[in-house]
């Protein structure tokens, strides 16, 4: 049963277009571009630091993101961050990407480098 | 599971795109729910006209303090369908300033009777929290039966 049901995730995947990657090997791949290891210490550190515009990731995703989040400006619901929390974070690298892009943007108003998505995700794996 | 859920829920949606004339409820496309609906409400496109939206798509890295750019295909695909839909009626005929929906005459006729302080509650957050009493708004649903005021 457990194999039907990941081969018909891996078909839904597939007809979606989405690269199904686990959060394993998108913090191997982040790190491997990095040319460095990550340090969960420094990611929760980042994670919590403000930019220039007085958001942190922790304004929308919560300081502890195993709980639910809220969006700093909507006031919308945001589902837990850590894949411990929510099962369906950091399986889809595109998605991934986008919201990379997105949200370094807002808060830090750069792109993050390959280390600080390394160092954020290996954090949120640490999270149970 | 999302991606799964979509894939088998998509041809469903798709044929339950039906206008709902004279009510308040909206068809809403399932690739503009999952992207714009991540961070809002997914606003019916119904409620701003054509103008406002070829400048809401046309600005998406600079979206209201945000960025909110999308890949080249999704950003097609939802700019074709949220134009398809703009609004033509009473509610749409001029864009309201900054484009916003909550500006719009009509929005504030609307909602004339919320209280001023009701706005500002800890569970509403901003006007733009659709779904905060329009219990239905995240499925385009805003008929007037559903609505409830949190506390």
């Amino acid at each position: 049963m457990k194999k039907i049901s990941s081969l018909l995730i891996a078909l839904a995947l597939a007809a979606a277009g989405a690269q199904a990657a686990t959060p394993a090997e998108q913090l191997a791949g982040y790190s491997a571009t990095a040319k460095a290891a990550a340090d969960p210490a420094r990611g929760q550190k980042f994670f919590a630091t403000q930019g220039p515009k007085e958001w942190s990731c922790a304004s929308c995703h919560g300081s502890t993101p195993t709980g639910m989040g809220k969006h700093a400006s909507t006031g919308k619901a945001i589902q837990p961050l850590a894949p411990a929390a929510n099962a369906e974070r950091f399986t889809d690298v595109a998605k991934t990407e986008k919201w990379f892009r997105r949200n370094c943007n807002d808060v830090l108003g750069r792109e993050c480098t390959p280390g600080e998505k390394a160092d954020v995700l290996a954090w949120l794996m640490t999270l149970k | 599971m999302t991606a799964l859920r979509f894939a088998l829920l998509a041809p469903l949606a798709l044929t339950s795109m039906l206008a709902h004339a004279g009510d308040d409820r909206y068809a809403l496309s399932p690739a503009y729910v999952q992207e714009c609906g991540a961070c809002h409400s997914p606003y019916p496109p119904a409620l701003l006209p054509k103008e406002s939206w070829q400048r809401l798509m046309g600005s998406l890295d600079k979206h209201y303090g945000t960025d909110a750019t999308l890949d080249a295909s999704a950003q097609k695909s939802i700019g074709d369908w949220v134009l398809a839909h703009a609004g033509s009626g009473k509610r749409a005929r001029t864009a309201p300033p900054e484009d916003r929906i909550t500006r719009g005459d009509w929005f504030i006729r609307e909602h004339r009777e919320v209280p001023k302080a009701a706005w500002s509650r800890p569970a509403i957050k901003s006007a733009s929290n659709c779904s905060a009493c329009h219990r239905g708004a995240n499925e385009g649903d805003y008929d007037e039966d559903r609505i409830s005021i949190p506390r």
